[in-house]
């Protein structure tokens, strides 16, 4: 299955959750929030969504700025 | 004497707000930051770079300084809107500096976008702080749509222009009800001053600290011009006059 993490296309196995497709950049679970397709996973709910062919998924952080 | 800032119900005794784009490092920002006194700072939300190294976070983390996420780089009420949301997943905090350009190259707020944004993240339980030209007419509907703060600039980010039109900003002194933070635009310590003087109840900046060839010592002059500013208001200056008041009596 292939999907777009942080604008970069990823293959993950069919199924995959939220909770894998972050591991694909970062070990860390706070400071960090997840959107696929424009809406907000809540942190609770990574390891229950699934991810589809084709979604898009964002992970962000605080960084400098302002 | 007792001056707290009150925003959304919370206290802060320093009038400084800092932004932390712009330092070269991490420890010149955190040596900038002690240096403030800054009790609540902004950061931006970006994708996460899996080679970055330290955060911005455990800066504000370790000087115990309130995160304020904004949501810089956005350029329409959905975007904004969506930045805000997962800042909040990911700050736990439900405080955003609502920030929605125009365009790259002045990148002025724009009014309509902000506050359609600002009425949607009011309604879902945001504190929101909008960044806003120096429009009294504006500042006047975000307070009514709920927001708890507004932020005029003085001039363009980063410009370092300093306060273009401080007749604007205190017609929206006059009229608020909420804190006004002179926000952008702010190049050196007198401009801090004037926006207090102005009678605005904060001053965020961020470029004219952490782009000065010496950060922290910008830094505390800034807190210095904002305490000093602020007493200049609260002291009342004495009228303008055309003519000499003799200040030494001819007959004593």
């Amino acid at each position: 299955m292939n999907v777009t993490i942080n604008g970069t296309a990823h293959e993950l196995p069919s199924g995959a959750t939220v909770s894998q497709a972050v591991r694909k950049l970062t070990e860390a679970t706070s400071g960090v929030a997840v959107a696929v397709n424009d809406e907000v996973v809540s942190r609770g709910a990574w390891d229950s969504t699934a991810l589809a062919e084709a979604d898009r998924v964002e992970v962000l952080t605080a960084v400098q700025g302002g | 004497m007792n001056d707290d800032l009150i925003i959304g119900g919370e206290k802060f005794s320093s009038r400084l707000i800092m932004g932390t784009g712009g330092a070269p490092s991490l420890e010149v920002l955190d040596q900038a930051l002690v240096a403030s006194g800054t009790e609540l700072t902004t950061v931006a939300m970006r994708r996460l770079d899996p080679s970055a190294r330290g955060s911005v976070l455990d800066v504000l983390r370790t000087r115990g300084i309130k995160v304020l996420p904004n949501t810089a780089g956005c350029f329409t009420a959905g975007e904004a809107v969506l930045t805000a949301r997962l800042a909040r997943e990911a700050l736990e905090t439900d405080w955003v500096k609502l920030e929605v350009v125009s365009d790259e190259r002045t990148l002025l707020p724009d009014p309509i976008e902000t506050f359609d944004a600002a009425e949607r993240l009011v309604a879902d339980g945001f504190v929101v702080l909008p960044y806003i030209g120096d429009d009294p007419a504006l500042a006047r509907r975000l307070e009514q749509a709920g927001c708890a703060a507004v932020m005029p600039l003085g001039a363009p980010i980063g410009s370092g222009l300093g306060i273009r039109n401080p007749h604007n900003i205190e017609l929206i002194v006059e009229a608020a009800g909420v804190p006004v933070i002179l926000d952008a635009g702010i190049g050196t310590a007198s401009d801090a001053a004037l926006a207090m003087e102005l009678g605005c109840d904060a001053v965020l900046l961020a470029t004219a600290v952490t782009r000065a060839q010496r950060p922290d010592m910008m830094a505390e002059a800034m807190r210095s011009a904002v305490r000093a500013g602020r007493l200049a208001r609260l002291a009342g200056r004495i009228p303008r006059r055309r003519y000499a008041e003799a200040s030494s009596p001819m007959n004593p």
